[in-house]
């Protein structure tokens, strides 16, 4: 019996040294959503990224995935996936980054890489995507296909990227019209599709008849669907909730970004840049182009096609702010730093900075 | 005129949750049980809802199931509470934790699909004057007759109730009952009316604010319609204020002191 039992422990414990060994092997990565991924809209977009990292790397990688961490939250959330041996750790909210700063410096080990943010440390990077690229096009379509020269816009806060997507959309817009108008809604949120719906209707009962948002669920959409109105879709294609009302969508896919990211560290090359790729390699797409005649459909190609090549910037200069002064050299796009600090709106945007 | 109609019924629509989760409440906190439970009751109301509909092609049936299952999640909270006693501030709390995370495993695979909505009749949404109307019924239901009497025995003094032959804990868990089926009712409206889908914590709170307008109503029906509506006028208003470019700065503090707890809710 006794021989019987050394022998079960003997076997226990070569399983388990065998089991840790290849775990030992395999690279653990760690994402932290500020959202559920039943959002259907940016968080969703995040972990399918996550899911094309296990698909890409099979056995070699382990991942975890916290969902609903909200910005209180995100410090233990960090630390916690830190000491369970997560080797990179991406968090993907802005108001992640204060937090993710205290536990990099903690865990010099361990790679963080934060999204949409802009401070970094010897272990953190950051990376985002130029939705504004998308806003453009966007902005293009609405000024085409609105009856009324107004567009409703549904924000969450006022942070750099949520003001460079309305600046973008605008410019889209005066391209077309120079005369049409937003209406903005903060909604302070980034997702609660019931306020979303309240934020739509009102504005939709204010004159205007599109629906843009920069907050994360449908629910703007079907409420544009069912008043017959048109609107855009955020962060992932919600064609399905309002086929009869979406023109198109900000697609965000997030997948290329990661896989390399996975890979550098695999690899033992990973370094802390500031990464921001848009539509020329695929981070930023648009969802196909329904609900509008054909003509409008190729506008929005070809304007996609250019910015995608490199050829059309949407902050070209100049670009006359709200109060009047100018930015930017004539046929020279704005900076990076200037676009990622955006703090201003171009002029032909009537509301006021939220402070 | 027609604007201001427009903006009547988005009130309307966005206070009818509240209403019909705060009136259950307060049943159920008449009869002596504080039910902390709300947002978790609603929750699963609102992936119940979904998930009827969504299988069956029919609201309707989404109605009823999200009756059944906000009464299901009050017969759990309420057979804890009543029968082995355990503190019902506690047992709320854990049943708002389940509801929030049984709702999510529940509602997986019904995210990203469109629902089906409540159809409305002669162009209003039923259950909009369906919560008012129960407003006066429970008034009148506690306020004027015996079974409501003797609800409110029961919570003004159990003992007393107990002493002249009334079964408290049978009264207490059909109060329980009804709060869950109003919750549960709150949530189906949420995912089956107001926005037809199903995302994960779809409530954002609304089962807690319901709680606090039972209080902020002092128990009376009449009053929770009217905190009702003024809490949906406030969250419609400062989109109203917004759209028309008279937007209130986001942190300065409204003259109004009323407008400064309610800007951090919403």
């Amino acid at each position: 019996m006794k021989k019987l039992l050394m022998a079960a422990a003997a076997a226990a414990m070569m399983l388990g040294a065998a089991s840790a060994s290849a775990s030992a092997e395999a690279l653990k990565a760690c994402w932290v959503y500020v959202g559920p991924i039943g959002d259907y809209g940016y968080s969703y977009q995040h972990h399918q990224g996550l899911l094309a990292v296990q698909k890409e790397f099979g056995d070699k990688v382990e991942t975890a995935y916290a969902e609903n961490v909200s910005e209180a939250d995100s410090e233990k959330t960090f630390e916690r996936f830190a000491r369970e041996g997560c080797k990179i750790i991406f968090g993907t909210s802005f108001g992640f980054m204060e937090p993710m700063l205290k536990v990099a410096k903690k865990f010099p080990d361990v790679k963080f890489e934060h999204a949409t943010g802009y401070k970094t440390a010897p272990n953190m990077g950051t990376y985002n995507a130029k939705f504004h690229e998308g806003r453009y096009v966007i902005g293009q379509i609405a000024a085409k296909m609105s009856k009324t020269g107004v567009a409703g816009y549904i924000v969450s806060f006022p942070i750099p990227e949520v003001i460079s997507g309305i600046n973008a959309f605008m410019l889209g817009a005066q391209s077309v019209n120079p005369n049409f108008k937003i209406k903005i809604v903060w909604a302070n949120t980034w997702f609660d599709p019931a306020k979303e719906a309240d934020a739509a209707k009102v504005l939709l009962s204010q004159g205007a008849d599109i629906t843009v948002q920069h907050t994360d669920s449908a629910a703007p959409l079907q409420v544009a669907q069912e008043q017959g109105k048109l609107g855009f879709g955020q962060a992932s294609d919600q064609y399905k909730f309002a086929p009869k009302a979406q023109l198109t969508a900000i697609v965000d896919n997030w997948a290329p970004h990661y896989i390399e990211a996975v890979k550098a560290v695999m690899d033992g090359t990973w370094k802390p840049q500031q990464i921001w790729e848009g539509m020329e390699n695929g981070t930023v797409s648009m969802a196909p182009y329904t609900n509008m005649p054909d003509d409008v459909a190729k506008m929005a190609a070809d304007t996609a096609a250019a910015i995608a090549s490199g050829k059309l910037n949407p902050f070209t200069g100049p670009i006359t702010k709200q109060d009047g002064t100018v930015v930017g050299e004539a046929g020279k796009p704005l900076s990076d730093g200037d676009i990622l600090g955006m703090n201003w709106y171009v002029k032909g945007v009537d509301d006021k900075l939220p402070q | 005129m027609e604007l201001f109609l427009t903006l009547v019924t988005i009130i309307m629509t966005a206070a009818t949750p509240l209403l019909l989760a705060a009136l259950g409440e307060m049943v159920t906190e008449r009869s002596g049980v504080l039910n902390l439970g709300v947002e978790g009751m609603m929750v699963m109301g609102a992936v119940a809802g979904f998930g009827g509909a969504f299988a069956s092609g029919n609201p309707w049936v989404g109605v009823i199931a999200s009756i059944a299952a906000g009464m299901a999640m009050a017969l759990l909270f309420g057979f804890l509470t009543l029968t082995p006693l355990a503190n019902q501030v506690a047992t709320g709390l854990a049943l708002t934790l389940l509801g929030l995370g049984l709702s999510a495993l529940i509602g997986e695979s019904f995210v990203g699909q469109p629902g089906v909505k409540l159809p409305a009749i002669a162009g209003i949404d039923p259950l909009v004057p369906f919560s008012i109307l129960m407003v006066g019924a429970v008034s009148w239901f506690l306020f004027r007759t015996k079974m409501g009497l003797v609800i409110r025995a029961v919570g003004n003094s159990h003992a007393s109730a107990h002493a002249l032959g009334y079964n408290v804990i049978a009264v207490r868990y059909l109060s329980v009952l009804f709060g869950g089926a109003m919750s549960g009712l709150a949530g189906g409206y949420l995912s089956l009316v107001y926005t037809p889908q199903w995302v994960e914590n779809m409530t954002s709170g609304r089962g807690w604010i319901a709680l606090a307008l039972v209080v902020f109503a002092s128990w009376l029906p009449l009053r929770i319609l009217a905190g009702a509506y003024l809490f949906g006028t406030i969250s419609i208003l400062s989109f109203v204020l917004q759209a028309q470019g008279l937007g209130i700065p986001r942190n300065s503090s409204p003259v109004c002191p009323i407008l400064e707890p309610s800007w951090h809710w919403w």
